[in-house]
């Protein structure tokens, strides 16, 4: 058997977040996520997590195991001794039990303006894009907003109006993409944006989809930078 | 419907290897700032006193970290791309320990 | 949250110099604090800045207080969480006061 120490945190019931453990029976192949759906079916129904695709797709399963953010379909209990602790992501508020708020990391997604930004008529065909035009943004499109980098970030944690790592990488992902002629300058180059990080480092390391969110950061500030002090060079 | 909101942990740096080698990255700039002022110091023709030889190994450790670190992170802002292939990080980084090097023996020969 | 209002922050100004002092202070303080701080007192070696280096040095050591005194900057507002509006001027300050103190003792 393994113990689950599960957080719960019922509103209106608990003032603050309490654990309670569960047994799980001991299986090779079973992460994280489905100790979690064996308490849920068999042992405690009430237990509230987020979770769809199981196969680290989806970005939604994302919890803090033994204290560091992981996505829970994809870290196995096998790999662990003893008890295993999960709580809710840090950083975010939470809703219930392993559930967490959401909706400012949703504004701050949308905030950047995530998709190709043209001018003028919708095109009649497609844009043609080289392997070269395609590489170049295609790491930072690997993101599955699991939030998994914000909840590793000291300085989102602190102030949780940074915009963040995975907004940034997005906001990359397009500023990079040859058919995207729009400008998030005015959104990145702020003090909430790029100047709040000090590169911590930590979201690349948290990333399960490798998109290094740092480095996106670290090279905006540098384009941000050289247009802030020669406006006509785009980077 | 109330959330709940954890605290803000006043020693987040503490808890995690990586926060504090982090945090000590960032006071390396204490070392930078106590360099740059000795150098001055000696500029100005002083002799510098043996007793300040310990303090100035701390700062001579914190500079050869900050320069490992600054050197070896650099490449993330400073993507090249040539022709579509990208520079890999550990030849910007390279670039960068042997510029050190070539930077170093320069000012050897230069002071002494 | 696509409209907002257009801010001037002095963070990039700031960050560039940031990291020219970052650079700078990676490539020449290594082997200047060995040689004049550690080598020089222990008696070995007698070095010295010839005169046509003191304009450089100067800059140098302008660009290394800033890198300091951004870095030290954020790090104070992040571990003790004192606000950015008292550690900036102040850090700055004594960046900058340093380096006129640079100057009046080398010029």
């Amino acid at each position: 058997m393994t113990v689950l120490e599960v957080s719960r945190y019922r509103p209106g019931i608990d003032a603050e977040p309490v654990f309670q453990r569960y047994e799980v029976p001991d299986n090779d192949d079973w992460a994280v996520l489905d100790g979690l759906n064996y308490v849920k079916d068999s042992v405690d129904g009430t237990l509230s997590f987020r979770w769809s695709c199981r196969m680290g797709i989806c970005g939604s399963c994302g919890m803090t195991v033994n204290g560091e953010p992981r996505l829970t379909c994809g870290t196995f209990l096998a790999d662990y001794d003893g008890v295993v602790r999960v709580e809710p992501l840090h950083g975010f508020p939470v809703i219930r039990d392993l559930v967490v708020d959401i909706e400012p990391f949703l504004e701050k997604l949308s905030s950047v303006s995530p998709w190709l930004i043209r001018s003028g008529e919708d095109p009649a065909s497609e844009f043609a894009q080289t392997p070269a035009q395609l590489e170049a943004y295609k790491q930072y499109s690997m993101c599955i907003n699991c939030m998994l980098c914000y909840s590793a970030c000291p300085v989102y944690v602190l102030d949780p109006d940074f915009l963040g790592p995975a907004a940034i990488a997005l906001a990359q992902r397009y500023n990079l993409d040859s058919r995207d002629e729009g400008d998030r300058f005015d959104v990145l180059s702020t003090d909430e944006g790029v100047w709040g990080c000090t590169f911590v480092g930590e979201c690349t390391s948290a990333c399960p989809k490798h998109v290094d969110p740092a480095e996106a950061i670290q090279r905006y500030k540098l384009t941000a930078a050289v247009r802030s002090v020669l406006p006509w060079v785009r980077l | 419907m109330t959330y709940y909101t954890p605290p803000v942990d006043r020693l987040w740096w503490t808890r995690r290897r990586s926060y504090f080698v982090f945090v000590l990255r960032e006071f390396t700039s204490v070392g930078v700032a106590w360099s740059a002022l000795l150098l001055v110091y000696a500029a100005k023709g002083n002799e510098i006193p043996v007793w300040l030889v310990p303090i100035n190994l701390i700062a001579l450790a914190a500079c050869v970290f900050h320069a490992i670190t600054f050197l070896s992170l650099a490449p993330k802002a400073t993507v090249v791309r040539l022709d579509g292939w990208r520079v890999p990080d550990y030849m910007i980084v390279g670039g960068n320990y042997g510029l050190w090097l070539f930077a170093s023996l320069v000012l050897a020969w230069v002071v002494l | 949250m696509t409209t907002k209002a257009k801010r001037r922050t002095p963070e990039p100004y700031l960050w560039l110099l940031f990291s020219g002092g970052g650079v700078i202070a990676a490539l020449v303080l290594p082997v200047l604090v060995l040689i004049f701080g550690v080598l020089a007192p222990l008696g070995i070696g007698d070095p010295a800045f010839p005169s046509w280096t003191r304009w450089i040095l100067l800059i140098v050591v302008f660009l290394c207080l800033a890198h300091a005194a951004h870095r030290i900057r954020f790090t104070l507002a992040e571990t003790l969480r004192l606000p950015h509006r008292l550690l900036a001027p102040v850090a700055y300050g004594l960046a900058l006061a340093g380096t006129v103190v640079a100057v009046i003792a080398l010029v």
